[in-house]
């Protein structure tokens, strides 16, 4: 397996503030590798300066062995990368057809996207049965529900999860990563996951990097890690 | 009875006007949160565009089309060029420049087609012709063009791909960006669409008010008024609002104030808006869970 992303010694921060200080990690073809760690130690960072949304400082990022940083967000999109942003990023004031419409903006394959709504409206039923409701009145599962469908309406070949468990109920957590699981068997694609609930994260991943104020202190097989019992009682607490 | 059905009637014409500014004012107003104050000097010039193109011999529907596709490149422009550096700034950095494209563009015009008055041809037969004589045909040609224009408008932004991006980028950048959407591209081509509507509603109304530089001030007061009174985030309310301001304004220069205290029904819409209802009527109100 060749990775098909690839950070080298990554710096990125907000303004005169550095959040990232030197980051080397890659996610493989067509698996999960999971980005753990703690509040602020940087994960969201990470995932946005893959995006060209923060500004990096040193390093470089290499997609498919091409240089992505400092492109544009438009272009690092265009390449295959979609990202799931943290808060979802649903565009509240359109209905949940235009946020999906908006999701495959970049394709002119008229079939080919109207196969895929198909697809994801078999992930998501919940999403055909809201498809002319206004967004913003969606429950926060089903937002995120949108957010992941509207991702792989891109046809990404990088996917970019940040907390898809976040401020959801256990129950709807579980069904999201339930469908996580069919989506990483039957797509191919390779997802990059930011999670804090470590454990939800592991069980997915196959690679897991562990961060903590913005270096990567532990790195290895997500199978590893969670045998080991010194960094699991240091690092994830549970 | 009879006058008051033509005073309403040639509310609807005026207010057709105001509708198509105060529409090209909210489709900045939606992206940028900023009232482009210069909406109508670059309506005005785009009309003088129009009476040159007139004069140099082109017959009136082609000067029309040049006219359009030049304004909407000298939008493009404004906000590529002026408006771009500007997204960062502080709000009155934004009023600044806004006000002094109003001034630059108000005084090139006064210098390159001097301040004289001028009459401004329309291509609908001026004489008297419908409902017994009530409604010229210029009213009614220039009601049916409005209107067209904004139907064109509301299927534009509701059924393309281009319109979709479009208002997407003018309600969630961040996300657009994410979706591949060249969000500064729809700015510009927001301000683009904005000058064109402005240079219809120019040459739609220059046969009544007549043509000079000054001639979209109040018009965009009116305008103004209207998008206000409809909501100023609301595209469809703005252009509701634009044609209930037209009506107001006759009645009220007919029965109530007389033709020279007119303006003044603007400025009062204005203040009773913001005093009462600063959403206006048809404010958006967006559903959002937390």
């Amino acid at each position: 397996m060749s990775a098909l992303l690839e950070t080298k010694g990554l710096h990125a921060g907000y303004g005169e503030t550095r959040v990232l200080h030197g980051i080397d990690f890659s996610v493989e073809q067509g698996g999960v590798t999971a980005l753990l760690g703690a509040n602020g130690a940087g994960k969201t960072t990470t995932l946005r300066a893959i995006c060209g949304m923060v500004r990096i400082t040193g390093g470089e990022i290499l997609l498919a062995n091409e240089k992505i940083d400092g492109k544009a967000t438009e272009d690092i999109v265009q390449r295959g990368v979609a990202h799931v942003p943290d808060g979802r990023g649903t565009f509240v004031e359109l209905t949940v057809e235009e946020n999906l419409r908006l999701g495959a903006f970049l394709r002119n394959d008229r079939v080919g996207v109207a196969e895929d709504f198909e697809r994801v409206f078999g992930y998501f039923p919940r999403l055909r049965e809201r498809y002319r409701q206004q967004a913003g009145t969606l429950s926060g599962g089903e937002q995120q529900m949108l957010a992941i469908a509207r991702a792989l309406l891109l046809r990404p070949k990088l996917l970019l999860l940040d907390e898809p468990s976040f401020g959801l109920a256990p129950l709807i957590v579980q069904e999201i990563f339930g469908i996580m699981h069919q989506i990483r068997a039957d797509e191919g694609v390779s997802i990059l996951l930011v999670e804090q609930n470590a454990s939800l994260a592991l069980d997915i991943a196959e690679q897991a990097y562990l961060l903590e104020t913005g270096r990567i202190v532990v790195s290895g097989l997500a199978a590893e890690i969670r045998r080991d019992d010194s960094i699991r009682r240091s690092y994830l607490g549970y | 009875m009879e006058g008051v059905l033509h005073q309403v009637l040639s509310g609807i014409a005026s207010g057709g006007i105001y509708a198509s500014v105060a529409l090209a004012l909210v489709m900045i107003y939606q992206a940028t949160h900023h009232v482009n104050f210069a909406q109508g000097e670059m309506a005005t010039l785009s009309t003088y565009i129009a009476l040159t193109l007139i004069n140099a011999g082109l017959s009136y529907w082609i000067a029309f089309v040049i006219t359009v596709v030049v304004s909407f490149i000298l939008g493009v422009l404004i906000e590529r060029i002026l408006m771009r550096p500007m997204n960062d700034a502080p709000v009155l950095a934004s009023v600044g420049v806004f006000i002094g494209l109003l001034l630059i563009i108000n005084a090139s015009t006064g210098w390159m087609f001097d301040y004289t008055i001028k009459t401004f041809p329309t291509p609908f037969s001026g004489g008297p012709v419908l409902f017994s004589g009530y409604v010229s045909g210029h009213e009614l040609g220039s009601t049916v063009v409005t209107l067209v224009v904004l139907i064109a408008v509301y299927l534009f932004f509701r059924h393309t791909k281009l319109g979709l991006a479009m208002r997407a980028a003018a309600f969630n950048p961040v996300s657009s960006r994410l979706v591949g959407i060249r969000v500064g591209w729809m700015l510009a081509l927001g301000w683009g669409l904005a000058a064109g509507i402005g240079a219809i509603a120019g040459m739609m109304v220059a046969p009544i008010v007549f043509l000079d530089p000054n001639m979209m001030a109040g018009i965009l007061l009116y305008a103004f008024a209207g998008a206000l009174l409809g909501g100023i985030d609301n595209p469809l309310g703005a252009v509701l609002g634009g044609f209930a301001v037209g009506i107001i304004e006759n009645l009220a220069g007919a029965y109530l104030v007389g033709t020279s205290l007119k303006l003044t029904v603007a400025l009062v819409i204005i203040v009773a808006v913001l005093v009462v209802k600063p959403s206006g009527l048809f404010g958006r109100t967006v559903m959002s869970r937390v």
